[in-house]
């Protein structure tokens, strides 16, 4: 996702020169790099000082620009938290705050660097939106949806490196602020969002195997989350699989409880997100995943 | 005064700034009847320097969306830059009698959108930053701005503010130039006793790359003389030292009135002797 996520940043700031890049000391990633030669000036490395990422990016939104801020996202959402929620939300600024490594991709990296409640803390902020791409082609989408928007602030939470595009044949084309179709079927419902995404494919490769017929969606879009498209979704279908690399409060799975009741929905209702604890665990991505309740047999126990 | 760095006014008439400032006092002073938590004491603080700001140094103030551009980041003396841009017309009379009323649109601390304000403060530590990114952009573009920031002594404690004054030469920014409210006083102490290591203050930002000057911030001449004979190439900062609730003598030094509204009798014996300072 990295690399893409800087290929598409490129691609847009060719055509507007609007577009900066905003780091805090991340070394550039792919194309990235080129952007800093092409355009030195709005490539601007603020040093470790990310309070001051997110209050420069804000000053030049207030002057028109359409800045990205990048960096890890523990950095980019929680140490300039009031940064973001006064410069930019209150002041209703089109800033990107880019958060790269969400959920427990810096997995031996521990808890300073994990971004396991990240969409709870910025969804809770006014005019804040938030995406979670799954896949590289979604970034794609997400960057461009962001450089050519107006609205305001929206925080893109991002993986990491080597994630394989799997919406190349996905049922429908991605809209911001919709639930995505990636496959349809009629028993299950598997909804997730991000690079999780390899592991619920994993899950539902199991279900079919099991004769079962699954339903793939992509909530890319948590805010504004589209309730009314799960409240269907969850309609349509005997089970519902939540699956998500955050915590259990204010992400997927708690938008999706709420859909539910909100829209009058029963269904057989199960969501698998990262514990409410700091893991002190210093293995692969995979296995803090499996500390956290994460492994693909986890997600086949529970779902029985 | 550096020939090629044009300024809001060329001849800065200090008698006129005096009256202004006290109009402006009397203004707040009566506003101060009808609402509390004002903060009189720091924007009285600050007054010449933002009177400076908007009456000698600022080109075109009255068109906020073109003119050079002023953000006060101590957020909480507002009330001071609401009164000038009455004074100039660019809030109205009703602006003011809004203020802090369920049908106004004015708040204490300074909200964006509203006319003349550039930016929402109120947090402290948050002005720097955002006028650097302004400034920025505006150099890049090769848009000839400048912007105004005016922070109080105790932002200076927080490390986001050194954040950006860190930044701030490492690009240039000669188009960035920051105020001090060096009024020693915050809620709990004197900032100069309570982080004694920060002073001179002036010497500090030299030493982050930045031009400084240190100045009687209730001498309007002086603050418009420092300003105006800055070299130009590279951010500079003027640290105003002030007294807070300069004007009016049972508010000076006193750090209630950070937070109160004087009582009938204070207004009219307030109101006296700023009077009688013109005198």
């Amino acid at each position: 996702m990295r690399n893409t996520f800087a290929e598409a940043v490129y691609q847009a700031a060719k055509v507007d020169p609007r577009i900066y890049v905003v780091v805090a000391d991340i070394s550039p990633a792919g194309a990235i790099t080129q952007f800093s030669k092409e355009w030195p000036e709005r490539f601007i490395n603020t040093g470790v000082a990310e309070q001051n990422m997110i209050g420069i990016s804000a000053g030049l939104a207030m002057r028109g620009m359409r800045p990205f801020a990048y960096t890890i996202a523990t950095f980019s959402i929680y140490r300039p938290f009031e940064m973001v929620r006064n410069d930019v939300c209150y002041q209703n600024l089109p800033v990107i705050i880019v958060g790269m490594g969400t959920g427990v991709v810096y997995s031996t990296l521990g808890s300073t660097h994990h971004a396991q409640e990240d969409i709870a803390v910025a969804g809770a902020i006014p005019n804040m939106r938030i995406i979670a791409p799954c896949d590289p082609a979604e970034v794609t989408d997400a960057v461009n949806y962001c450089a050519r928007q107006e609205d305001g602030p929206v925080y893109l939470r991002l993986g990491k490196a080597g994630e394989p595009v799997v919406t190349e044949n996905a049922e429908e084309p991605w809209e911001f602020g919709k639930i995505r179709y990636l496959q349809r079927g009629s028993d299950i419902c598997v909804i997730t969002h991000g690079s999780i995404v390899s592991r619920a494919l994993e899950l539902v490769d199991y279900l079919r195997a099991q004769g079962k017929s699954v339903s793939v969606i992509s909530a890319h879009t948590l805010k504004p989350f589209d309730s009314e498209g799960i409240a269907r979704a969850l309609s349509a279908h005997k089970q519902a699989i939540v699956i998500e690399e955050h915590a259990p409060q204010g992400g997927l799975a708690a938008l999706t409880k709420q859909a539910a009741w909100d829209g009058g929905v029963r269904c057989d209702l199960r969501c698998f997100t990262l514990k409410d604890e700091f893991i002190h665990c210093y293995g692969s991505h995979q296995d803090i995943l499996a500390a956290h309740g994460l492994s693909l047999q986890a997600l086949i126990n529970g779902t029985g | 005064m550096t020939a090629e760095i044009v300024y809001g006014r060329n001849d800065f008439d200090a008698n006129a700034a005096k009256q202004r400032c006290a109009d402006l006092r009397r203004r707040v002073i009566e506003l101060s009847q009808r609402v509390s938590a004002l903060h009189i004491g720091g924007a009285f603080s600050c007054t010449e320097m933002i009177d400076c700001i908007f009456n000698g140094l600022m080109r075109d103030p009255q068109n906020p969306s073109i003119g050079d551009t002023f953000i006060i980041s101590k957020g909480h003396s507002a009330i001071i830059q609401y009164v000038i841009l009455e004074s100039i017309g660019v809030l109205t009379p009703d602006d003011i009698a809004g203020y802090c009323t369920p049908g106004g649109i004015l708040g204490v601390h300074p909200d964006i959108g509203n006319p003349g304000i550039a930016a929402s403060t109120g947090s402290l530590g948050h002005g720097l930053a955002m006028s650097v990114g302004m400034a920025l952009a505006d150099k890049n573009t090769g848009v000839d701005r400048r912007m105004y920031v005016l922070l109080s002594d105790g932002e200076l404690q927080e490390g986001s503010t050194w954040e950006a004054a860190l930044f701030a030469p490492s690009r240039g920014l000669s188009n960035l130039i920051m105020f001090i409210d060096a009024n020693d006083m915050q809620g709990l102490d004197r900032p100069s006793l309570a982080m004694p290591n920060l002073y001179p203050i002036g010497a500090k930002f030299e030493e982050f790359g930045w031009e400084a000057a240190e100045v009687d911030g209730h001498d309007s001449s002086a603050i418009f003389d420092a300003v105006t004979s800055r070299k130009g190439d590279r951010p500079f900062v003027l640290v105003g030292h002030t007294i807070k609730g300069k004007g009016v003598s049972f508010m000076e030094h006193v750090a209630m009135w950070h937070y109160r509204s004087p009582s009938p009798d204070e207004y009219a014996k307030a109101m006296d002797e700023i009077a009688e300072s013109l005198k």
